[in-house]
């Protein structure tokens, strides 16, 4: 009992994870119809940063500020000196410009950082755990994660549906030739979205740093999964995005931490502890699969064209 | 006009021609190393000529193509390890092997278009990356080792660097020639009109998806036969081999070198992997080069090397 309810809530952690790094992706593809492989390098760049930063000033907060606002920074200049011209053209051109965009990240972060590692320290208040339930304990951190992905979320959420730049943005996606002919910077719009791309997947990114190492080519594996959670939910649908991501999270996390002990009760004990680390890395692709299956356009696609 | 040739036609006769005769020039300089470069590289250029044949062709933006590599790979180590050496016995099961992944990885990604398509080749491959990283008895993470080539009975020896160079060779060209046959066949023309206008392939009367299926299928073994020789090349056959970068690679040699054009992709991985090589000799972070210079080919060489030495033949 115990052990299900750390493992839901280590689940929902990880799936509000993916929700920050999923729609950074989708409100770029929705908006821009841009796919961007390098978002998964901006999350690695949002970590690199918080380490450095922290370690720099020797607050944590602050630390993790500043590194947002360079993560921002860094994709308002990418979207400025490369990725715009691409708007419009062939996906397929957008998949290897950024594929070579990862390569140079990754390069260029052994250049500066060097090959190995780094580690980002939690402070002390942050570091211990919580009671959360009468005798259930959970680590200060993550329970962090969880607050402030939700209000990320929910403040993303009022952002596009209740003020004026999310309007422009709604509009723009719908409409693009128009807001510009209504006298709206259509560019300065694009690159100020993708800014905030980058800043949610530099936010998922320094989140993470603390509980894995900072490495290269972290941002990789979690991107393909972020790609499964817009697959699921439906491209360009924030809110898709968002119960997909929570979804993904929570069967990934369960599967790992329950599959091996529910398939010795089928198995025997060796064909279980074979099968399971392989069928449990499986298990979101299959519901991926499924999906695809009974909705190809995903759970909740965005009601556009 | 007709008289004479094109510049891409020279290109690609004198390509091959040089690729024939490498094993002489291995010999009389005795450079060994550029041999074994060119062996990993008619590999890759013949799962690169693969990925033409559904991404040029078909159309179908696949991004998970090296999983045929690394279950072809697989099929050869696992049936080794087994102590099932024989060639006539792993090969073919490679090839079935790719064939059953690509028929179930098509049936359900082609049910979409598009970027959906891209994501999802590309999550499926990696879930075949996932499950050979945890297949322990296999090694796992680490890989697996072959101790043993395969074995064809004394019909032809793989150990020896230069017979099995000529075998790569060989299926390089089977596989250029039969592709070849495809696309001016009835059913690659039905393809490429998919390619160009489904809806109006559709009103004619061609169950789209079911072409495109049999395209994908057939594309995914003859990746599965480069994965096959390449695990028998580096005699050791590990996930890595699947990872989404390699299949990014295997894009990027079809786009350089000429999507939908015969010899591009072969004169891609030629160029892409030479390049690889040079660069890394000069700096050890080549990849900070080749990442920009990507970019710069996308943002301004359409069409590749292919439509670039078109141009020149054109005046």
């Amino acid at each position: 009992m115990l052990l299900l309810v750390e493992q839901i809530l280590n689940g929902l952690q990880f799936g509000l994870l993916l929700f920050l790094l999923a729609a950074g992706l989708t409100l770029v593809f929705g908006i821009m119809d841009f796919v961007n492989l390098a978002h998964g390098s901006l999350y690695m760049m949002g970590a690199y940063f918080a380490a450095t930063f922290v370690a720099w000033t020797g607050n944590f907060v602050l630390g993790a500020v500043l590194a947002l606002g360079a993560t921002l920074l860094l994709g308002m200049v990418l979207e400025f000196t490369a990725l715009r011209h691409l708007y419009g053209r062939d996906h397929l051109d957008h998949v290897l410009a950024t594929f070579g965009l990862i390569l140079f990240f990754n390069e260029a972060v052994r250049l500066i950082w060097g090959p190995a590692g780094l580690a980002l320290p939690l402070p002390p208040w942050l570091s211990v755990p919580v009671q959360i339930l009468p005798g259930v304990y959970y680590p200060a951190y993550r329970l962090a994660i969880i607050v402030v992905a939700l209000l990320v979320a929910l403040l993303l959420y009022l952002g596009v549906m209740r003020t004026r730049i999310g309007m422009l943005i709604r509009a723009g996606a719908s409409n693009r030739e128009m807001i510009g002919a209504l006298g709206i910077n259509i560019k300065l719009l694009y690159t100020l979205v993708f800014g905030l791309g980058a800043a949610l997947a530099g936010l998922a990114g320094l989140m993470q740093a603390p509980i894995l190492t900072v490495q290269i080519g972290m941002g990789e594996n979690i991107l393909i999964l972020a790609f499964v959670v817009i697959v699921i939910g439906g491209i360009g649908s924030i809110r898709g995005a968002f119960l997909a991501a929570i979804f993904v999270g929570l069967i990934d996390t369960l599967g790992r931490a329950f599959l091996p002990n529910l398939l010795r009760q089928v198995l025997s004990s060796a064909a279980a502890s074979t099968a399971a680390p392989a069928l449990s890395s499986m298990l979101i692709y299959l519901l991926m699969a499924m999906v695809l299956v009974v909705r190809p356009e995903g759970l909740f696609p965005a009601s556009r064209r | 006009m007709k008289s004479a040739a094109k510049v891409p036609d020279v290109v690609s006769a004198l390509l091959v021609a040089g690729l024939v005769l490498l094993p002489f020039y291995s010999s009389v300089t005795g450079n060994v190393f550029v041999l074994t470069m060119f062996t990993r590289i008619v590999i890759m250029a013949l799962a690169a000529a693969s990925l033409n044949l559904i991404m040029g062709y078909g159309g179908m933006m696949s991004f998970g193509h090296a999983a045929y590599l690394g279950i072809g790979g697989y099929a050869v180590g696992i049936l080794a390890q087994e102590g099932i050496g024989s060639g006539f016995i792993q090969f073919p099961v490679a090839l079935a092997a790719s064939a059953i992944f690509a028929l179930v990885i098509g049936a359900l990604s082609l049910r979409t278009r598009g970027v959906y398509f891209i994501m999802i080749t590309l999550a499926f491959a990696q879930m075949a990356y996932y499950v050979a990283s945890g297949m322990a008895r296999y090694g796992g993470d680490d890989g697996l080792t072959i101790y043993k080539r395969s074995d064809f009975a004394g019909l032809i020896n793989l150990p020896n660097r230069v017979q099995f160079y000529y075998l790569c060779l060989a299926c390089l060209l089977l596989v250029l020639f039969l592709i070849w046959r495809i696309v001016n066949s009835r059913f690659g023309l039905v393809v490429q009109g998919l390619r160009s206008n489904e809806q109006r392939m559709q009103a004619i009367g061609f169950p789209g998806t079911r072409y495109r299926l049999v395209c994908f299928v057939i594309a995914g073994i003859m990746c599965g036969l480069a994965g096959a020789l390449l695990a028998n090349n580096t005699d050791f056959v590990s996930p890595a081999v699947m990872y989404w970068t390699r299949s990014g690679d295997l894009m990027v040699m079809v786009i350089l070198g000429g999507m939908g054009t015969l010899f591009g992709p072969v004169i891609g991985a030629v160029v892409y992997l030479v390049l690889e090589e040079l660069l890394s000799q000069v700096t050890e972070y080549w990849a900070i080069i080749m990442g920009p210079l990507l970019l710069l080919i996308v943002l301004f060489g359409r069409g590749g090397i292919m439509g670039l030495l078109g141009r020149f033949s054109r005046g």
